[in-house]
């Protein structure tokens, strides 16, 4: 057996377990769809409630607005499921117990990585396309003029960047196991709130904006709505791509250095064998 | 023939041994002025030695016994061969193999099984079995039929088999962990109490098994056991260790003749293991 068929079957081993770990907690998937429909529904619809609040003189376009929110709501729910996923991988197992194992199983950190982040890309986009298919019809929206494959590009290469730093943070649940899980959220929760999700950058202050330039998010929201608002061509969503592949390349080679580096250091703490 | 495992002057310790320089509580004492950097004292919180300048050989094939109280340092010996832990001195190799610096090539050849049965326990037997097959390069089909095989050999049902882990019973859980190290065909296996909260039945099954590794497979073996009978029984040489030190290792027979006769009967195992490690025993993981 070649060295990457090992590899390959032990990227399969991720993506197969955690199917499994699905089908049997069906009952709790179907809990986070309805609250994942509910969440980006319950956004949109403020598009839908400015149109009617701010009167007709203001001339506010509520459909429009809550297809820019709708595609907040679904582009932020992919990252943030795909985020969630990886940096869960050691809690989940410390959590079971099954941490010792999977680690001293004879398999490169990038496979183990590899395996769980192909699960989380299309666990996520399952509960994308369900989502869309709810909200589609109730917000009339017309996506005749959109480009979906540029859309659907710019998604994927903003993922990238969204995994490098996922697996930086699920350094913190091996580090700290009582309270590294909790940790992550703060991660999260910075870029929700800086990269423009639910509203354009521009109303940030000055210090948040320029955060905003850090995070992946914001140029992935920007050309996915650039994509889908406004129908631009796959080429001119070059520059809001550049800065997320730049980001992603850089970051996925720098999370598995740090996860090294963490698991080394919890090797020699002892911090795997604790439960938190 | 080279070793199967060699552990030489092998230490490791847990916490931490005082206020460095270059450590928080030293800077925060000294900033608190209450007594000079210089004068601060060691940090409460204490360093646990595990493993105390530990060294032995195992060769292959044998079945090799770590008898020792609680906290002895059984199991922190267990997850340095694994690769789980670092050492802190000396060295470990594994089939020629450093812990250390080729862990992968040390994973190939290794399994282990803990006292604590782990798996996902809302996967079935099935389940957490081929994910672990898996993960050691096992293709699907013949995981499948090896997993079958093993499980109905070490007396599970065949409906246990596609069931929820969390259904089975302590006891059948075990079974499943010792399956789950099985499927690789390890030629080092690592067991850490692998009988601990098994019935008799249960107990002899595993030990078979065990036996039957060594002669089918020439699998060498490493095992902890609180169980004297089953260690007696199963192993060629025993180590037992207290305090994180080897206190002695020979051959069953041999470690008796180490206590006196007493009242004119012959020393048991565990009239050894308690004269040499002067504590009762125990029946949780060390």
């Amino acid at each position: 057996m070649s060295v990457v068929t090992h590899q390959l079957r032990a990227t399969y081993a991720f993506v197969e377990r955690n199917a499994n770990l699905v089908k049997r907690y069906w009952s709790w998937e179907v809990v986070w769809l309805v609250y994942s429909i509910a969440n980006a529904l319950s956004i949109s619809y403020i598009g839908l409630g400015m149109e009617q609040l701010s009167g007709a003189d203001a001339n506010v376009d509520g459909s429009r607005l809550a297809l820019y929110l709708i595609i907040g709501a679904l582009v932020w729910h992919f990252l943030s499921v795909i985020f969630y996923w990886i940096t869960e991988l050691i809690s989940i197992e410390r959590w079971e117990g099954t941490i010792e194992y999977t680690l001293m199983a004879p398999i490169h950190r990038v496979t183990h990585m590899a395996g769980q982040t192909l699960f989380a890309v299309m666990y996520s986009m399952l509960f994308n396309v369900i989502i869309l298919m709810v909200a589609a019809p109730l917000f009339d929206i017309d996506l005749s003029g959109a480009n979906l494959f540029g859309g659907a590009l710019m998604l994927l290469a903003g993922s990238l960047s969204f995994i490098g730093i996922s697996i930086t943070a699920s350094t913190l649940p091996l580090l700290f196991p009582e309270r590294g899980t909790q940790m992550t959220h703060v991660i999260i929760a910075l870029m929700l709130l800086v990269s423009g999700v639910y509203y354009p950058i521009d109303v940030l202050p000055g210090l948040l904006q320029r955060l905003a330039v850090l995070s992946p998010a914001t140029y992935v929201l920007q050309g996915v709505r650039a994509a889908l608002l406004e129908g631009s061509a796959t080429r001119d969503l070059w520059p809001f791509m550049w800065p997320a592949l730049l980001m992603g390349l850089a970051a996925i080679p720098a999370g598995l250095k740090i996860f090294g580096l963490a698991e080394r250091y919890a090797k020699r703490t002892g911090k795997l064998h604790r439960n938190g | 023939m080279s070793s199967a495992i060699i552990v030489h002057d092998v230490y490791k310790a847990f916490g931490k041994s005082d206020a460095g320089r270059f450590s928080w509580a030293f800077w925060r004492k000294a900033s608190r002025g209450a007594e000079s950097a210089d004068q601060a004292p060691a940090n409460k919180k204490s360093k646990v030695v595990a493993v105390d300048h530990v060294s032995f050989e195992v060769q292959p094939g044998e079945i090799f016994g770590v008898l020792g109280p609680n906290g002895s340092g059984k199991s922190t010996l267990i997850r340095l061969i694994s690769t789980l832990l670092l050492p802190d001195g000396g060295y470990i190799q594994v089939f020629g193999h450093d812990v250390v610096e080729e862990p992968m090539a040390v994973q190939r050849l290794i399994n282990r099984v803990s006292v604590e049965a782990s798996f996902f326990k809302k996967l079935s037997p099935m389940e957490n079995l081929l994910y672990g097959a898996r993960l050691y390069g096992l293709g699907g089909r013949e995981s499948r039929e090896r997993i079958v095989q093993i499980l109905t050999r070490l007396g599970l049902e065949k409906r246990s088999i596609y069931s929820p882990m969390q259904e089975m019973s302590r006891g059948m859980q075990q079974k499943v962990a010792i399956a789950r190290a099985l499927l690789s065909r390890p030629r080092l296996l690592l067991l850490d109490e692998p009988t601990t909260g098994l019935d008799p039945r249960s107990k002899r099954e595993v030990q078979a098994v065990v036996r039957e590794l060594r002669e089918e497979d020439n699998a060498t073996i490493l095992l902890t056991t609180h169980d004297m009978v089953e260690a007696e029984e199963l192993c060629d040489r025993i180590a037992i260790m207290d305090r994180g030190k080897v206190v002695a290792l020979d051959a069953p027979s041999r470690l008796r003749g180490l206590v006196p006769p007493q009242n004119g009967r012959q020393p048991t195992l565990e009239d050894v293991f308690l004269e040499l490690t002067g504590r009762e025993l125990t029946t949780e993981g060390a």
